[in-house]
């Protein structure tokens, strides 16, 4: 199979309203600079497009639509949509490389998840006649997890803590970052509960964004005299959705994604892992049987930030950058979707 | 170059405006239960599955695959959705070969699905959005115009899409699939048929379908060991456009003619008429069929109707390139599924398996879906010989 690279990553700052910007604005500032950083002059420089969005988070059918006007697609480009994390785009894109009808890709996703309630909005992908009924929001269902894993003495609240804690400290140098500062566990254990046992601290924020990625082939890649990261593997596993016959104290779809992407063939020097809880952190960590030699979320994870539809792709993207500046050999990125952890991706990248 | 993909089995539920006696996931899991027993096949024998449907907003569920993954036994395998409009059902199969294309996979499992009844898609597509034109038409009224300029250009007479009505649902007569059964429908009963948006009457438009469409779909290996004949898939193609674009011809749309040329290459077809033994078109609106005979090279711009006048596209009339043999959108929409249909009903011609709506001897056929306001092409080729 042929070897793929990232060429190119942007994202925009995290913002908890984006206010009267619609989402072809959030999708437009990060494709001038991916095109820039890829030094593309647009969509029609690369093989195929694929985009990943959630229409309940604009409340309209066809939301992808819009980005498609935005892309210039004059004359028409080789196109596709998931309506997932745009993590899956990326996944879709690779295999189309790999099937040779493509040897570049444009990915991204976006999502404004400020006009609704996304907790409760992210209720209605349960189980439509026995859960959806019920409007259990996400986080309702995050902090039974945690429960579950303080009860079991699996973790303690100040493991969430130090979760938090480190999150907030690392963001501190991502200039996209919604929320950053010098918060001890201390600081996070002295805040009252929200969902108990969860603290405000312990869940993601509400964002608005889009991230944006380029791919090539690595022969490619080297035409276009970029400096790129190899995705040496890529896998993704679903769970049952029935809650009561998952161990939601473990993530067994983790484990098997990051064994079929081949993370266990060398050293893991940093992760990135979508965890919209703190505990969930933890849960992730375990199962891919991460140590003190991986540097954890350096960005901040989606504690820091969560661009819906977009986070996944930069944890891709937040790997890549650690390669290519040097600070890392090799990574893994992780994404999620679904209550609980219930769908997981796996990507390893390396040097070149 | 891309592996070799063959479609194995192939199941479908009947098309319906009410299926009461199921959920979404009975209605997904039927199709395929279908699909699996064609291929002689059970749940073990599938390495991942890809999951089609048209906005979420039609059903009500967020990301259906997370619900679904039981229903369609994917617990601890990889499970992707795409969306991509109305052809979305034509998208996913194209994913889902591009999962065994590439190498990734060897069998995979690919289903596409609308539950109407438990939905309001006119709602959905209608809703006002900030900052944007409100089109309060639905899909009907976005057409119609687009269709009366298709009429004014090419001086077609007025009955090209009644002749096509009527075609259609005699071959959905001959389809036990097919929601609407019309085997005594005639031209006088179209034509006194209620306006819906002019040029559109009521029988000239497609009906709402609960329904859901499978694939299973192999590398060469196991597609050389099927039960049945393969379906050997000759080519793929998408090609997108922007809605709004002042230079954009909505009769004719580049993406559609580049879609074609695109997919005709892989496939080795210089001449669609004459090269292909038949076609699934997406046809949900009558006056479609000429359209796309032109969009999609197989008449002259502006000579599309006369190929549906001649009866060219007729199984009844004895045509030589039938189009919607299976009865076609016109005769069932289940709208996420409906491009999978075209898809798959193009494989059961090649597999020589589809019944009273069989084309003798047919060995390549074109499936052909679109979407948005007619801006999102996927179409394929596939043939009963290996390429």
């Amino acid at each position: 199979m042929k070897d793929i690279a990232i060429v190119a990553y942007q994202q925009s700052d995290g913002v908890s309203d984006a206010g009267a910007v619609n989402e072809v604005e959030l999708i437009m500032p990060v494709l001038e600079r991916t095109f820039t950083q890829a030094r593309l002059g647009s969509a029609q420089d690369v093989d195929f497009v694929c985009s990943g969005s959630c229409d309940y988070l604009q409340g309209a059918a066809f939301a992808f639509v819009a980005g498609v006007d935005a892309l210039g697609a004059v004359p028409p480009i080789k196109e596709s949509h998931v309506e997932m994390d745009a993590a899956w785009a990326l996944y879709e894109s690779i295999l189309k490389i790999r099937m040779g009808h493509a040897e570049s890709a444009l990915i991204y996703g976006f999502g404004k998840s400020s006009p609704g309630e996304l907790p409760i909005v992210l209720s209605q992908q349960l189980d439509p006649y026995y859960l959806a009924p019920q409007w259990i929001d996400s986080i309702s269902l995050a902090a039974m997890q945690a429960r579950l894993m303080l009860d079991q003495g699996l973790i303690t609240e100040r493991d969430m803590a130090e979760v938090v804690s480190r999150s907030r400290r690392n963001a501190m140098s991502n200039p996209h970052a919604q929320l950053a500062g010098d918060v001890s566990p201390e600081d996070v254990l002295a805040q009252a509960t929200y969902l108990s046992p969860l603290r405000k601290a312990d869940c993601c924020p509400v964002s608005d964004g889009a991230s944006a990625v380029v791919i090539a082939t690595v022969e490619k890649a080297r035409e276009w005299g970029l400096p790129y990261a190899i995705i040496s593997g890529i896998d993704h596993r679903i769970e049952t959705h029935n809650l009561g016959m998952r161990d939601l104290t473990d993530s067994v779809s983790t484990r098997t994604a990051a064994k079929h992407a081949g993370m266990q063939d060398g050293r893991v020097d940093v992760a990135e892992l979508y965890a919209p809880f703190s505990h969930q952190e933890i849960i992730l960590t375990r199962a891919l049987g991460l140590g003190a030699e991986t540097s954890i979320n350096p960005s901040g994870g989606v504690l820091a930030g969560n661009l819906m539809m977009a986070s996944g792709l930069s944890r891709i993207g937040e790997v890549f950058n650690r390669i290519v500046g040097g600070e890392a050999q090799r990574g893994v990125a992780h994404t999620t979707s679904g209550p609980c952890l219930q769908h997981n991706l796996v990507t390893v990248l390396e040097k070149a | 170059m891309a592996n070799l993909a063959a479609v194995v089995g192939i199941g479908q539920t009947r098309y319906t405006t009410k299926r009461q006696d199921v959920s979404i996931a009975g209605l997904v899991r039927e199709a395929a239960v279908n699909a699996l027993q064609d291929a002689d096949l059970g749940w073990d024998d599938i390495d991942a599955v890809i999951l089609g449907k048209a906005p979420d907003m039609f059903e009500g569920v967020i990301m259906p695959e997370v619900y679904l993954t039981d229903a369609l036994g994917c617990n601890g395998k990889p499970m992707i959705r795409v969306h991509t409009a109305g052809s979305v059902g034509g998208s996913t199969a194209i994913v889902a070969a591009s999962h065994v294309q590439s190498g990734t996979f060897k069998r995979v499992l690919t289903v596409s699905f609308e539950k109407q009844s438990e939905s309001n898609a006119m709602w959905a597509l209608s809703n006002p959005q900030p900052f944007s034109t409100h089109l309060n038409a639905g899909a009907g009224g976005y057409f119609a115009p687009i269709i009366r300029e298709y009429m004014r250009r090419s001086n077609a007479p007025k009955d090209v899409g009644i002749k096509v009505a009527v075609k259609d649902r005699l071959h959905g007569a001959r389809n036990p699939l097919a929601h609407l059964q019309k085997p005594d429908i005639t031209m006088q009963e179209v034509e006194e048929s209620f306006m819906l948006w002019d040029p559109i009457r009521f029988l000239e438009a497609c009906p709402s379908s609960d329904g859901a469409c499978a694939m299973v779909i192999a590398n060469e290996e196991l597609a050389d060991q099927a039960v049945k004949q393969p379906a050997w898939i000759r080519g793929v193609a998408m090609r997108s456009e922007p809605t709004t674009f002042a230079g954009r011809d909505e009769v004719n749309p580049q993406a559609g003619r580049d879609c074609a040329a695109d997919v005709y290459k892989q496939a080795g077809i210089t001449n669609p008429r004459k090269d292909l033994d038949c076609a699934e078109v997406y046809v949900p609106f009558s006056w479609y069929e000429p359209m796309w005979l032109e969009n999609l090279g197989f008449a002259p711009v502006g000579e599309g109707w006369k190929l549906t006048m001649e009866g060219a596209t007729s199984l009844d009339e004895g045509g030589d390139i039938p189009w919607n043999c299976s009865g076609g959108v016109l005769s069932s929409n289940a709208i996420g599924a409906s491009g999978m249909i075209r898809f798959a009903e193009a494989a059961r011609q090649v597999r020589g398996d589809a019944g009273d709506h069989q084309v003798e001897g047919a060995k390549l056929a074109l499936g052909h879906a679109y979407g948005g306001g007619a801006q999102f092409f996927a179409m394929w080729v596939v043939g009963s010989e290996k390429p």
